[in-house]
């Protein structure tokens, strides 16, 4: 572009993109990372399993409105300019994040806590909806044609960050305060938290200017007076749309959410991890693997984008079921020998079940081992009047690794992340070259809100909800994940093409 | 590979209501095992959700591959003006 900004005002105007969207990205995280206590807060206390799958599911409700927020908020992007689009999705989002904060829970207001929770993650997907597309247009029209998957795969860096961001938020609140104190009300601090970061996000997102396609294309009176119908009842747009979905962001999107979601649900509600150790694990993989978005984001503005995306997928669909297996089979303590426990201590407490004569014997046994491990064998006996003795409960939890295997999970994660990069460090100068300058915001938007939001925000429900089937087995829930990657990278590979669009000023 | 474009966009065209139909079927005897075998995960608005959602989503499967099959994928335009 003619236009292009001098090297130190192109990085302000990433600084200033990045640190809104990283903040939303955040506020939009904390929910998923803290899905297993928010469950337990917002349903009733014998709902077992379905507890997680309607926390899921409410999590997934934020990707699915994601769309619309794309379609809302890109016609405004592209009606009134990209600046005050993406400075009130931020508003929309510090705002609902904050009030999850304050949401009583079930034993206090009943289902109206899940209702309520709900309603407010449909607000915070459709400012993320908006807020994504006006962030990479923004910045790609502010970057030289030649570096553009350079530039924009800053932004790319922020969906990770925004995650590594709320998992040590999380982390560094359950140490401070506790377990115990944690999983009562201090899970609240994260999402109060975020106003403070929103405040400040506005501040610096005030100060800045209009993007010079747009002013020109304003100035010009070019305006689309009507970006929702030029972007879907132009075939020529509308196949774009379809194209971009079904040949790159439907397969990017399940590849993202299966190294940075699945992933650390698996760790923590199949493997049993503990919390910690999910925690520290993906924090670990995450630091390393983020430079590499920016490195494939640059390395695309020389070979193309497509090959590289391709292979990201290409390499999840062959190593996703062997390297979940690794953690199945590394956290198989069933197996150990008694000349490997260092010690082992029961706990036994009794308690009264609520508004019954009934009582809950559990016994925590607390189990060290040589190597470093430990974990917990809890068996939960019920005592029922009516019922006589019920069938005692046994499950191993909270399993601290060896080092060594803990490192390994660090490199699985770390590898998972890496396919991440590949596919989404140069998505958004992808998208941002297929689509003209007036409906670029809606246009680009929508393919990346349904392959991300859609196919990518319900991984973690989805797969749940297959492993939970009569006969699955825990690796049944990758078939999802691979089944949309092979789709995705079959209809890449024929139909997408790795030429650059270098004139995006039109 | 315009000949493979148009033949896969027939697979396409063909894919997505059998991939509906598949869903269906699914929910239903899923839906329908929710009270003997599975604790309360497979419900029916989980699986309510999932159909809403795959269903606009089969039907766009279905146009992209019409357009394969017409031929529009043939020749990606090289700028947005072509567009």
């Amino acid at each position: 572009m003619s236009e292009t900004l001098p090297k130190n005002n192109i990085f302000k105007v990433i600084g200033a993109s990045s640190l809104g969207t990283l903040i939303e990205w955040y506020d939009f995280y904390i929910f998923g990372s803290l899905a297993v206590i928010i469950g337990h807060q917002l349903f009733p206390e014998d709902a077992g399993a379905s507890a997680l799958i309607n926390t899921l599911a409410i999590f997934a409700a934020g990707f699915i409105v994601r769309p619309f927020g794309a379609l809302v908020f890109g016609r405004l992007g592209d009606l009134i300019g990209r600046k005050y689009t993406f400075l009130l999705t931020l508003v929309l989002m510090g705002g609902s994040t904050f009030l999850i904060g304050l949401i009583p829970s079930y034993k206090s207001i009943g289902y109206a806590a899940p209702i309520l929770v709900l309603i407010l993650r449909l607000i915070q997907g459709l400012a993320l909806g908006g807020e994504y597309g006006g962030a990479a247009t923004y910045v790609a029209e502010h970057a030289p044609k030649n570096r553009r998957g350079f530039f924009t795969s800053w932004i790319q860096t922020t969906a990770t960050l925004g995650l590594f961001l709320s998992l040590g938020v999380i982390v560094i609140t359950k140490n401070i305060l506790g377990a115990e104190t944690f999983g009562d009300w201090g899970w609240r601090i994260p999402f109060l938290l975020s106003i403070v970061l929103v405040v400040v996000s506005i501040y610096i997102r005030m100060k800045m200017h209009e993007s010079p396609m747009f002013s020109k294309l304003k100035a010009e009176g070019n305006i689309s007076k009507n970006p929702l119908k030029e972007s879907f009842n132009n075939k020529g747009n509308f196949k774009m749309v379809l194209l971009a979905l079904f040949g790159a962001t439907m397969g990017q999107g399940v590849i993202w959410y299966t190294g940075q979601f699945y992933a650390q649900s698996f760790l923590e509600n199949t493997c049993k991890l503990d919390f910690n150790d999910s925690r520290y694990i993906l924090l670990w993989g995450i630091a390393f693997a983020t430079p590499f978005f920016v490195i494939f984001g640059a390395w695309s503005d020389k070979v193309g984008r497509k090959w590289i995306m391709l292979t990201g997928m290409l390499l999840g669909i062959i190593f996703y079921r062997p390297i979940y297996q690794m953690f199945l089979d590394d956290t198989d303590f069933t197996k150990i020998e008694k000349a490997d426990i260092l010690s082992s201590s029961p706990i036994t407490k009794s308690v009264l079940i609520e508004g019954t004569q009934d009582s809950l014997k559990t016994v925590t046994t607390k189990v060290l081992l040589k190597n470093g491990a430990s974990f917990n064998i809890v068996q939960a006996d019920t005592i029922s009047i009516t019922k006589g003795p019920l069938p005692v409960k046994e499950i191993m939890r909270d399993k601290v690794l060896p080092t060594p295997v803990f490192w390994k999970f660090v490199g699985l994660i770390f590898f998972q992340i890496l396919l991440v990069t590949m596919v989404y460090g140069p998505i958004a100068a992808f998208l941002v070259e297929l689509f003209p300058t007036k409906i670029r915001y809606t246009s680009m938007s929508l393919p990346y809100h349904i392959g991300n939001g859609v196919f990518g925000g319900l991984v973690p429900f989805i797969a749940t909800l297959i492993a939970s089937f009569a006969g699955a087995t825990p690796l049944s829930g990758l078939w999802y994940p691979i089944g949309i990657a092979t789709l995705s990278l079959i209809i890449g590979t024929v139909y997408l093409s790795n030429k650059r669009d270098e004139n995006i000023n039109d | 590979m315009n000949a493979l474009k148009k033949f896969l966009g027939v697979i396409w065209m063909i894919a997505g209501p059998l991939a509906m139909a598949f869903l269906i079927v699914q929910a239903i005897q899923k839906v329908g095992l929710t009270h003997t075998e599975i604790e309360r995960t497979n419900t029916i608005l989980q699986w309510a959700i999932i159909l809403f959602i795959f269903f606009p989503i089969s039907i766009g499967l279905v146009i992209f591959g019409f357009y394969a099959v017409k031929g529009e994928y043939d020749q990606l335009p090289e700028s947005s003006e072509e567009v």
